[in-house]
């Protein structure tokens, strides 16, 4: 009987200071940080890249030789949850991830509506967050102190198309036809395109909006073949994208310049091959992109490594993702401390290169070192595509097409 | 507001054949929902799942290299029995009980649905392509894709051929009875439970054809499918129950509303109109039945 109780005893016992040793912020020699990911709901594919990018930059850095703080190594070690792609979860977990298991440092979620959700949260704890997956600009006016993402904001994605049309255009500005999704994202992106159009004195004479649940916009594009724009600027997601190259190619829509947002995610080149030639996509990697890091190297080496362990080319949600531990790492070491406050000074200083690319924080907590590439679909005879960087100059590794050669030409 | 529609009348012209094109689809599946709702008085909140789950058979038949217009005869069979399959799991034990129930129950079928879907087939859009070209008419200024061509032109066969069946055959025939009154049906030896089963089934194949040709036509995910129970359950509104030109019409009707709407307002307020219409709708009949009541008193 005496035994019995002697092992239940321990058990608890056990049980007790494993949950307060395994929950604590820095554990032994690991550095635990947390995260709430969408593995299920709308954005569990772009959830699934982003925890992939995160593992991947995890297992790489603890492999390397981990996080040097106060002479000692240590190891990154991330808690998931899943956020269901839903906003309220979202916040909850990350309540849960500070209140319950202790996290001190957090990573952030997939998608700028869900970083909305869980910024006050961490803002509130004063727990630093490096964000790689919200963009919208809203992000970055609130003041946030403890928020830092590594990519740049959303009105900056198409920014460099209308600039590049209206260079190509000989300096005058270009008229421009656009449709946008009714979500933070997109409708940031829009704003970016209408301070385009202001400084370039571009006429905007189409402006749509799009649904949550599109899958037609005939309508719009009716109206483009009407009216002939120089510049159609599609941003709606994954379902944008697609829908419009489908209807695009359908209804034979000839627009000399195409410029849209998600064509990575969408698979554009994949789902449509050659009816997605010469669409314009901004992104914020591309894996020829010569930046360069002790990790990953390169670009072109960090999408080989990934396609050795996943099994697919890596999107720039996942590279961005895996730049955000690097970003990490780096504040660690300046810091020499894990201090949240130290942590989050050291995080505001931070100005390095990685594979992914510059990164510096503006004091609004968004990367204002790296610009966005544009790329474009370009495909050989043999109906195999390929997406090329074309904008920024510096990076291009083919020439723009412009314009696009009409339907009848084709 | 932009009225963009009437000052050319080309557009005008593209927006009500677009409209009648997709109205023929979205009369499709509100005869199936209409089917079930006349005979066994559930209304199916799950109806657009059933089609997003058609439009994925498709999808994984042209991923394969199948041509997805097969789908329209491969989806259906397959929907048909997963229908039945929901009927011996779930509806057979609403069936008799109020609305209520079953609204709920088929909510819950409908979440069910695009979590599986989410699950299995995960949250990309996706789309088929049927490779079909595009017809150019009044000098190529009205344009009509094919494959829309195509799903109207399916959707009138499918809808024809279900016609002639519910008149000639046996099944029909007891289906019919069943929707009249179902315990006389059940008197004269009607097995009802059968029919239930079936007409579930049927509907769940409407639903897979019109999915497999949304995939060939507009695109698809595992949570687009509410906006077309809302049409469906709109156009049943309309039409009444048991009354196919009816459903056809006011289809056809929802379809070209549709287009307007989205010239007129914008393709913000595409999906929002038809809400907005379904409850005007709902409040006139509403305020129409109250007239008569009073009438009667």
């Amino acid at each position: 009987m005496n035994k019995i109780i002697l092992s239940f005893i321990s058990a608890i016992a056990l049980l007790l200071s494993s949950s307060v040793t395994s929950f604590a912020k820095v554990v032994g020699d690991k550095i635990v940080l947390g995260a709430a990911i969408s593995l299920t709901g709308k954005y569990s594919s772009n959830g699934v890249h982003t925890q992939n990018g995160y593992n991947m930059a995890v297992d790489r850095i603890n492999s390397m030789g981990g996080v040097k703080v106060g002479g000692k190594t240590y190891k990154f070690e991330i808690i998931y949850y899943d956020d269901e792609s839903n906003p309220k979860r979202a916040a909850q977990l990350a309540e849960r991830l500070i209140s319950q298991d202790k996290v001190e440092f957090m990573l952030g979620p997939y998608s700028s509506g869900l970083t909305k959700a869980i910024a006050p949260v961490t803002e509130k704890y004063g727990v630093p967050m490096v964000e790689a997956n919200g963009a919208s600009r809203s992000l970055f006016t609130k003041g946030y102190k403890y928020l830092f993402a590594v990519l740049a904001p959303a009105n900056l994605y198409l920014d460099v198309a209308i600039r590049t049309a209206v260079e190509l255009n000989g300096g005058k500005g270009v008229r421009i036809a656009q449709a946008f999704e009714q979500d933070a994202f997109s409708q940031d992106v829009r704003l970016g395109i209408l301070d385009a159009a202001k400084e370039t004195g571009s006429e905007i004479i189409i402006d749509d909006k799009l649904p949550k649940e599109l899958n037609d916009m005939a309508a719009t594009l009716v109206k483009v073949k009407q009216m002939k724009p120089d510049v159609l600027v599609v941003s709606g997601h994954t379902k944008g994208a697609l829908t419009a190259i489908r209807q695009i190619a359908e209804m034979k829509v000839d627009v000399p310049m195409l410029a849209m947002t998600h064509c990575d995610a969408a698979k554009l080149s994949k789902q449509h091959g050659k009816n997605s030639q010469y669409a314009l996509c901004a992104s914020q990697w591309h894996k020829t992109l010569t930046y360069k890091d002790n990790f990953f190297k390169d670009g072109m080496t960090y999408a080989a490594d990934f396609q050795k362990e996943f099994g697919y080319d890596p999107p720039y949600q996942s590279a961005e993702s895996s730049a955000a531990l690097l970003v990490f790492k780096d504040a660690f070491e300046r810091a020499n401390s894990f201090d949240q406050k130290k942590v989050r000074d050291a995080l505001a200083a931070t100005n390095m290169q990685t594979f992914y690319g510059n990164i510096k924080f503006a004091p609004g907590g968004q990367n204002v070192d790296k610009p966005m590439v544009l790329f474009q679909v370009m495909c050989d005879g043999a109906g195999k595509c390929e997406n090329k960087v074309v904008a920024p100059l510096k990076w291009a590794s083919a020439k723009l097409i412009h314009p696009i050669p009409k339907w009848s030409d084709r | 507001m932009d009225f963009m529609v009437f000052q050319y009348p080309m557009i005008t012209v593209q927006a009500c054949l677009d409209g009648i094109l997709l109205g023929v689809l979205f009369a499709l599946i509100a005869y199936g929902m209409a089917l079930q709702w006349g005979v066994m008085n559930i209304i199916n909140i799950a109806q657009g799942d059933l089609v997003i789950l058609g439009g994925y058979i498709a999808y994984f038949m042209y991923l394969y290299g199948i041509h997805p217009a097969w789908g329209v005869i491969v989806a259906p069979v397959i929907m048909f029995f997963v229908g039945v399959g929901i009927y011996k799991l779930v509806i057979n034990k609403v069936v008799d009980r109020d609305l209520f129930i079953s609204i709920l129950a088929t909510f819950g079928i409908s979440i069910l649905f695009m979590q599986l879907m989410n699950f299995a087939f995960g949250a990309d859009v996706v789309l088929a392509n049927s490779g079909y070209g595009t017809t150019f008419l009044f000098d190529s200024n009205v344009v009509l894709p094919n494959s829309k061509i195509f799903s109207a032109v399916v959707s009138i066969v499918f809808a024809i051929c279900l016609v002639i069946y519910m008149k000639k055959s046996k099944l029909g025939r007891a289906i019919r009875a069943t929707a009249q009154n179902a315990r006389a049906a059940k008197i004269l030896g009607v097995d009802t439970e059968k029919v239930y089963a079936a007409t579930f089934g049927i509907n769940a194949a409407l639903c897979g054809v019109a999915g497999a040709l949304i995939s060939i036509t507009f695109t698809i995910h595992p949570y687009m499918g509410l906006p077309y129970t809302i049409r469906s359950f709109m156009i049943v509104i309309v039409a009444g129950l048991g009354n196919l030109p009816g459903v056809a019409l006011s289809g056809m009707g929802l379809g070209v509303f549709e287009e307007f709407a989205d010239y007129i307002l914008g393709t913000e307020f595409r999906i929002g109109s038809v809400f907005l219409l379904l409850v005007i709708i709902l409040v006139y009949r509403r305020f129409k039945l109250s007239r008569k009541r009073e009438y009667l008193k």
